[in-house]
């Protein structure tokens, strides 16, 4: 294999994970105008979750999907009963997030320890399997596609059902959708719940790859913000194509200029910046 | 009256090093001071602005890493401290360039990033910052021959550097600069139908809180020796933060009060718990849930309550609207 081709999965799989990140990231900003600097922090408690309940012996798929709902669950709490106080109030907004993430960061500190853990690839999954006369790592290749189907499911759930027009609705106009007589509030509820269920799970399934430790929030959250300044806010086609640009830019760039990679990223996110301030698919200015 | 209490404050700071008791107490007081230089920086943007910027830190870290890099290149302190202020100011240009590309929480995210990019720089371009391990420097400057060496000597200093920052603050208040930044933050649209330039106020502002970012970025290294990532990390934005809201937004007393209450309690919680994060977390929430306009304008609102409380025929004190309500443009 050689190495441009390697480079070219793994900024596919990051770019997969990227997008269940940053997809639950951008309808929460875009629905709710709330910057949820607790993002990184969904990925990261999502795979210490899952470390605990694997060692109790759960699937790892099992785990997966329980630990997303007991992000969930926190993510449902810090809205319900933090969030949902402070309307329209950014600032207050930006510091209880802030203010959430350390706490949960060190809270994982204490309880997961500092030293990172690594979450074992799904049995199955492990080498690499052969498509079309190329060998793909399978598991990454597993993470691809299951971003694959969830940005199909996501967009179906947007796009085709009542829920999704309601989200839509409260995107583009949350005056009138209340006017509407759209349970406007309930949304907010379930598209947080939902942005946690997705940060959580992806922290997970990322695991075997970049397995857990203390500042993955922090690594995480500032990528998620690129890919929403770049593929602009509330659009779930922006968060993909953000994503795998995000992905691809990230891989490329530590291998090309390891010193730099970190730098590499930002510039398409200033590029857009200057160019299209509401980012490439987004409909209002931030 | 207050000419003269001010007087008093200013003479119990000066002879500080002197009553304190002790170099760790006049090290605390130090920090605390040029903590509150950087404060006193982003509060003209947080508070006098509306502005919420999370990447600050990042101009103080540019600041200092200018400056150490000079430094470690056998470059005098007169250099290295143009440098590093020429360099931090540029960069505040760009990052004002930037970050105003929007308003409100656009402009939180683009600082958030920014700063990221930042600390970025400091951890992995191991060439130029020396990763991890970051940068030390031999020694502090003697400016017109008197060593700084000693923590009377420095803080004397820093003091000098706190005065002439606060006496800044009170001319920018005062200045029609300082009204039209906060005409800026209460009605964008307003004064751009007057014909202010609302883009060009915010940038100025900006550039004059990078300003004594940068200085309080040259105080910190010359304070510790010593430059590392940690220093340009999201937490040091978010510290500074605290400081400006703790204290409350938009006053001058406010991020003074906040710089001290926040080291205070950094070097008090520090020598009981580990973990300084959790706190500074809780704190965070407990004031956005509790005292939303911040420690100064709460108090206030509390002691004229109690006033009132006592006079029952007066009219109840109207709540101000909290800081960082109003969006922009």
């Amino acid at each position: 294999m050689n190495l441009w081709f390697v480079l070219a999965v793994n900024s596919i799989t990051l770019g997969g994970l990227l997008f269940l990140l940053s997809a639950g990231f951008s309808l929460i900003f875009g629905l709710m105008k709330i910057p949820n600097l607790t993002h990184g922090s969904f990925f990261m408690l999502g795979a210490y979750l899952a470390t605990s309940l694997l060692a109790r012996g759960l699937g790892f798929w099992t785990a997966a999907v329980v630990s997303g709902l007991l992000v969930a669950a926190l993510g449902g709490l810090i809205e319900r009963l933090i969030l949902r106080r402070l309307p329209g109030a950014e600032l207050a907004q930006v510091l209880v997030t802030l203010g959430l993430s350390f706490m949960i960061a060190d809270v994982c500190l204490k309880v997961w320890t500092g030293d990172p853990i690594r979450i074992d690839t799904p049995d199955g999954l492990r080498g690499a399997s052969s498509m079309l006369g190329l060998r793909f790592p399978t598991y990454r290749l597993a993470i691809s596609l299951i971003a694959m189907v969830f940005a199909a499911v996501l967009w179906a759930l947007l796009d085709r059902t009542r829920l999704g027009a309601m989200i839509r609705a409260g995107v583009d106009d949350p005056e009138m959708a209340r006017v509407a007589g759209i349970h406007v509030s309930r949304l907010f509820t379930i598209v947080f719940c939902l942005g946690a269920w997705l940060a959580g799970f992806a922290g997970v399934i990322g695991g075997p790859i970049l397995s857990v430790y203390p500042g993955l929030d922090q690594e995480m959250l500032p990528l998620a913000l690129v890919v929403v300044i770049l593929g602009g806010s509330g659009s779930l086609l922006g968060s993909l194509v953000g994503s795998f640009v995000v992905g691809f830019l990230y891989n490329f760039g530590q291998a090309m200029f390891p010193e730099l990679a970190y730098v590499v990223l930002f510039l398409p996110m200033l590029l857009v910046l200057v160019v299209r301030p509401q980012g490439l698919f987004g409909r209002q200015a931030m | 009256m207050k000419t003269f209490a001010l007087a008093i404050a200013v003479v119990i700071l000066a002879v500080l090093p002197l009553w304190v008791g002790g170099t760790y107490y006049i090290n605390v007081a130090s920090q605390i001071l040029l903590y509150a230089i950087f404060a006193l920086g982003v509060n003209v943007l947080v508070g006098y602005a509306g502005l919420v910027t999370l990447g600050h830190a990042g101009l103080f870290g540019i600041a200092a890493y200018t400056a150490a890099r000079m430094l470690s290149r056998d470059h005098g302190h007169v250099a290295a401290i143009a440098g590093a202020l020429a360099l931090t100011l540029l960069a505040a240009v760009i990052f004002a360039a930037l970050s105003l590309r929007g308003t409100g929480l656009g402009f939180v995210m683009i600082t958030v990033a920014l700063g990221q990019i930042v600390w970025g720089i400091a951890y992995r371009w191991i060439s130029i910052t020396n990763g991890d391990n970051g940068i030390s420097i031999a020694g502090r400057p003697s400016p017109l021959g008197v060593s700084l060496a000693s923590p009377a000597a420095f803080y004397w200093a820093t003091l000098t550097l706190f005065l002439l920052a606060v006496a800044s603050m009170v001319i920018f208040v005062a200045s029609p600069f300082g009204t039209s930044v906060r005409g800026t933050r209460d009605q964008p649209r307003r004064m751009n139908a007057l014909g202010y330039h609302v883009w060009l106020t915010r940038f100025l502002a900006f550039l004059f809180s990078a300003f004594w970012s940068g200085v309080a970025g040259l105080l910190f290294l010359y304070y510790n020796q010593f430059v590392s990532p940690q220093m340009v990390a999201l937490t040091a934005s978010a510290e500074v933060l605290l400081m400006v809201i703790s204290g409350g937004t938009g006053t001058l007393l406010g991020p003074i009060v906040g710089a001290a209450l926040v080291v205070i309690m950094k070097n008090v919680a520090s020598a009981y718990i580990e973990r300084w994060n959790f706190v500074l977390g809780a704190i965070f929430v407990a004031i956005v849930i509790f005292m939303p306009e911040g420690l100064v304008p709460g108090t206030a609102r509390l002691a004229r309550w109690l006033r009132t409380a006592q006079r029952p025929a007066a009219p109840t004190p109207v709540a101000a609207p909290a800081p960082g309500s109003e969006r922009g443009r």
